[in-house]
Formats: structure tokens, sequence, C-alpha cells
């Protein structure tokens, strides 16, 4: 089975849990007085899932025929080793270090790093150039959004005390 | 209306104010351009300098010059990194982010320029022509008509998916609504589907989701094949080439800008309807009207696409003007901090405004002729410095493109979990993409969804159930033309296969 039609199965899933939640989850806690209006929390939820079941449904058994076949997407997933699956997925792993690390270790050291970690994991070699384009952007970008636009952005690790 | 005129020129040209519109505008473009600040936040931001200011006209010349810059400026992060920051520049990602790969950023920012220019300034003709008999118009659409247009609008956007890819677009659609309806809506006030996180209790985030589904896949794809991330650019050294439209070109764009002002501004003055609809709405009906030969760029750099959006959102932002200067409603988001920056400032808009307070009335409408026209002086000669950023080496270009997006989802909620979430509906949204599901609906569902939600449940509650329908003519008449935009597609395919088919047969 394709990859488009997995998800559509997953997407059919995921219809069927949100149906059952609109139709029989939801209402058991609607106050009586809500119980009068045309109109419930769980009414369009409810009109959603019918509509999402039925067009899963076409694509899972594939009623809708394309001229072309399978349209070419450009990057072929069944041969995603091919690419560089290495460095991408480093970067993601980079990404949520990052969102991990930007309130314990505070904003100015981990963007730092998290530049600095994606330009080597890209290939760049430059060690010097790198960590002063770093160290640079990093300081812009703290000055513009904190001092200049008023948006606290906790520069300092969460154990020191707020300084700056 | 020519005396009114005359007092808005003297007031916007006095020294003060001139400087103000600069000042706006060169805000606004530059805030802008950072993914995740869209012109709402940075009127918002501004709010308090306006005030300072305390002269209403000039408070108001200012936000103005704001918003402006903030529109053209999001449509810049659009075409050059694919990352829209505001919901009505996602339509301008459509053709503008494939140009700039092809090599035309340049091409594509100054078309990007130009249409907004144009469909600004038209739109402020037609705002001082039209305004007070505009606003008597508006008040004829009810939420039921609301919500038909909206339906439209989705399925319009579904049904121009592509042959064979209707069904997937209109499973992004539902996606997307179903997506809408996480969080506690102020309809009901009552959590909906957040499985007890307590993240979710407002919501899935805009900002998040638009850069989840179109500048992390991105980002991934650029990394995952490095070849993607050569434009032409880089194999004539850097250097920005095309940054002039031919004859044939902007003969090709004339009708689209002109068709698109006017539409645009008409959407504009519908309260509630907006730059966004109106450039998703302006993309759709013009890959409508395009012939087959012209439909098959759309999506790949067409300079119509791209003409089509960017004239509509401007002429929209023009005329969400009307129902707030006119009856005192704001149409928009960006409408609504507008109008408590003028009450802050004490000015009531509303029918009196034009009686009471003629020159800030008019000064506002001048003031927008000059900060297009500021906005085009401004950003033509910048444009071949900000087309550089794709110059940029890779190893440089991807990490700041990645800090961009998340910082874009960090600044405006603070809370590092949205992170987390950003990072997981991008991976999604990238295997979407393998598998070839337009990406686009989902966004526009989710932002869609809960005005949708909204209009339906009101016009389900004044006419105590679907009768709505029925009764009003123009709902009906919306409804049935959604349905046809969807089945169409796929009943043209039919015929055409049936035909081949026969053919075949040496019929």
């Amino acid at each position: 089975m394709a990859l488009d039609r997995w998800i559509a199965l997953v997407f059919l899933i995921l219809c069927l849990v949100y149906g059952y939640t609109a139709f029989f989850v939801m209402d058991a806690g609607l106050p009586p007085f809500m119980q009068r209006n045309p109109i419930w929390p769980s009414s369009f939820p409810k009109i959603l899932a019918c509509l999402g079941v039925v067009v899963s449904l076409v694509v899972l058994l594939g009623f809708e025929k394309s001229d072309k076949g399978h349209v070419a997407s450009d990057i072929n997933y069944r041969r995603l080793h091919e690419y560089k699956l290495g460095q991408a997925l480093t970067l993601i792993g980079a990404m949520v270090a990052y969102a991990l690390l930007l309130r314990p270790i505070g904003f100015l050291a981990a963007t730092f790093l998290f530049l600095v970690v994606g330009g080597l994991t890209l290939g760049e070699r430059r060690y010097v150039l790198l960590a002063a384009i770093a160290a640079f952007a990093t300081g812009v970008v703290w000055y513009l959004v904190q001092q200049v636009l008023g948006i606290f952005l906790s520069p300092l690790p969460s154990f020191l005390p707020h300084i700056l | 209306m020519l005396e009114g005129f005359l007092i808005g020129i003297t007031t916007a040209f006095s020294i003060t104010n001139i400087l103000m519109v600069i000042g706006g505008c060169l805000i606004g473009t530059f805030i802008g351009m950072l993914p995740g600040l869209g012109p709402m936040s940075i009127i918002a931001i501004m709010i308090p300098v306006a005030i300072t200011i305390g002269d209403p006209s000039a408070a108001l010349i200012l936000l103005a010059g704001v918003y402006y810059g903030a529109v053209f400026g999001g449509s810049t992060s659009s075409i050059l990194i694919n990352a829209p920051g505001v919901a009505s520049t996602v339509a301008t990602s459509f053709d503008g982010y494939p140009m700039a790969r092809r090599g035309e950023a340049g091409k594509a920012l100054t078309i990007a320029a130009i249409a907004s220019f144009s469909g600004g300034t038209i739109g402020a003709i037609l705002l001082m022509i039209f305004a007070p008999m505009l606003a008597s118009v508006a008040l004829l659409f009810h939420s039921a008509e609301y919500f038909a247009l909206m339906v439209v609008g989705l399925s319009a956007i579904a049904a121009f998916a592509g042959t064979g890819q209707v069904g997937k677009a209109l499973m992004m659609t539902i996606l997307g609504l179903i997506m809408a309806t996480v969080g506690e809506g102020a309809l009901f006030n009552m959590p909906r589907f957040t499985m007890g996180i307590m993240d979710l209790q407002s919501g899935f985030n805009f900002i998040t989701l638009a850069m989840a589904m179109f500048a992390l896949p991105e980002a991934i794809y650029l990394v995952l094949d490095p070849a993607r991330s050569k434009t032409k650019g880089d194999k004539d050294g850097g250097k920005i080439s095309g940054l002039r439209i031919t004859k044939a070109e902007a003969k090709a764009i004339a009708p689209v800008i002109g068709r698109q002002s006017i539409q645009g501004f008409l959407i504009g003055v519908l309260p509630g309807a907006g730059a966004t609809i109106a450039s998703f709405l302006g993309y759709a009906v013009e890959r409508n009207l395009a012939t087959k030969e012209e439909q098959k760029h759309f999506g790949h750099g067409s300079i119509k696409g791209l003409a089509a959006p960017e004239t509509a959102n401007n002429a929209a932002s023009t005329g969400s003007f009307v129902p707030l200067l006119t009856l005192g409603i704001p149409g928009s988001g960006t409408t609504a901090i507008l109008l408590g920056a003028l009450i802050a400032l004490n000015v009531t808009p509303g029918p009196r405004l034009m009686v009471d307070k003629p020159e800030v009335f008019w000064a506002v409408i001048v003031s927008m002729y000059l900060g297009n026209l500021i906005l085009l002086i401004l950003n033509l000669p910048l444009i071949p410095y900000i087309a550089k950023i794709l110059a940029v080496p890779r190893t440089f270009l991807i990490p700041f493109i990645l800090f961009f997006t998340l910082m874009g989802s960090y600044i405006g909620q603070n809370n590092s979990t949205e992170l987390l979430i950003l990072i997981g509906l991008g991976v999604c949204a990238t295997v979407l993409r393998f598998a070839d599901y337009p990406l686009a609906p989902l966004l526009i569902g989710f932002i869609l969804g809960r005005m949708l939600e909204d209009n339906f449940a009101r016009s389900m509650q004044l006419y105590d159930g679907v009768g709505f329908i029925l009764e009003r003519p123009m709902t009906l008449g919306l409804l049935i033309l959604a349905g046809i935009l969807v089945l169409l597609p796929s009943y043209r395919a039919r015929r055409a296969r049936m035909r081949a088919r026969g053919i075949a047969d040496g019929d």
C-alpha cells in the first residue's frame, strides 16, 4: 500500500475517534440549559467527523482516479536513505534539544549552541567564522526582541538572577 | 468630497505626518519580515508609541503605515524562505517561493511590490468613492451568507488542487477544520478535544501551524536534498538577475491586478472576511480564469498566481477600513486593534466620524496613497539586497531558517512546549508532503474553521435549526456553488477518460 493510503487510513482512524468523542462523550457533561439550544458544542465536530470518514474512504479505496497515476513527488520517500537523512534527523534532534534547553540554560546560550551545531551538522568547517556569526546573530536578535520590542526572552540560565 | 479630500491633503502632507508614514512603513516592513510577527502584533506593539503622539491623525497615519509595511514585509519572507508569518500571505508563497527557487527572487519581489502598490492604491480610490455606500451593502450579509461564503472558499481551494488530488485536498481541509475545533472557543466556553493537555487549552496557534506546514518541511527538504538549495542565482555568483519585468509580463498581470483590486476590496469591506479570504479567493479565481496552459504554471512560479493574492490582500486591507471608519465595526483582527487605538485617542469611529472629524477621516485616506507610494519607493531599490538572503551558503541559511521558525512560534507564546508542538507538526507535515498531500488546504481550513463554526452556530441559533439554508436564497446559491466546485473536477476527469476510451476503441 502506498504511503498516501496509509495516511488516509490513519486519518480514518482519527476521524472515528474524533467522531466517537463528539457523538458519545462530549454531550454527557452538557448542562441542561444548553441542551435546549439548536446547536451544541458537539454539532460541528459531528458534521466534520462524518465528512472526514467519507473523504478518507474515497482516498483509501482509490475512488478518485488520477490521470497520470502517481504524481512524482520531488523527493522519493521510498529511497529516503539515499538522501541526507542523517543530517535531517540530527537537525530535528537539535531543535528538540533547543526547545528543552531554552529555559534551563537561557536564550543566549541555547541559541548560540543551536546555530553552531546546525552549521557543523551541515558541514561548515570554518569554526571561527561560524562561532562569530552565531554569537553576533544571537546578540542582535536578543537585543531587537527584548530591548526594542519589549518581549522578555529569559536570556540567562534559570539559576542566575535576572540581571539583563 | 473634494473639500474633504483637500482637508486630508493638507493634514497628511505636513512634515510630521510624512515622517510618520515613512517611519511606519519602514518599521512595518522590517518587523513584518520576521516570520511570526504579523501586522496584528506589530500594530499592538506600536500602539503605546501612537498614543504618546497624541494627535489622532498623526497616530492613525503612523499605524496605517505600519500596517501596509507589515503586509508587504510578510510577503517577503513568504517569497524568500517559504515562511508566511501572516495568514494573508500564505497564498503568496504558492507561486512566489517557486519563483525564488528558480532564481527569480528579484522579479518575484518586484511583482509583489507593484501588485501591492496597485491593489492598495486602487483600493484607496474605491474607499474614497464608495465608503458610505458599501457600508450599507456590508450590513446585508448575515452570518448565514458568511458561512456559505467560507464553504465556497474552502471548496474552491480543494477543487483547484488538480486532477486526482481533490480527495486529498478535501481530507487536508477537514483535518484543518478538525484542528480548529481543538481548545476553548468563545462560543461555548468549554474546552473541546484538549486531551487534558493544558497547552492545548487555547487551541493550536496559527503561527505555529503555518511554520509547521510550510517553513519546517521546506527546510527539511533542503537538508535532505542539497541540490534543492542551489537556485539559479548561485550560478551567477549570487547576482540576482531579472529584476525587471518584461512588457509581456506586465501585460499578463495587468488584468489580474485590475480584477483583484476590485474583488479584494469588496471582500475586505465585508466584516469578518478580510485580507486572508480575499487572497485565497483571488488566487482561486485567477487560476480558474487562466488558460489551460497557464493553469499548469500555477503553483510552480506563475507570475499571475503571485500577483493575484498580493493585489487582493492589499486591496482588502484597504477595504477593511470601510466598516471601521463608517460603522465603527472592525472587520478583522488588525482593524479591531486599530479601533482600540482610536478609542484611546478619543476618536469614536462610526457614521458621525466623517461629519465630526473630517480631518481624521480624510487624512487616513490620503495617507493610504502616500503609504503605498512610499512603500514602493522604499522597497524597489532595496529588493536586490533583500533577495541576496538567498545567496547565503546553506550551512548558514538553513540553521537560521530553522531558528527563525522556532522564534516565530516562541515569541508569540513564550512557551517552550509550543516549540515541541511545532516540531511534531512539522515532521508530520513533511511525511504528508512525501505522499503528495497538499498542505495549504489544511492551513486554510484551520484559519477559517473558527469563523466558519461561529457563523454556522449563529445562523443555527437565529433560525432554530438548519432552516437558514432554505430560507436564505443567497446562502443556498453559494452552497450549491460549493458543491459544484467539489464535484466538477472528478466529473470532468471522468468524461475525459470516457472520451479517451471511446477514441481508443476506434469510436
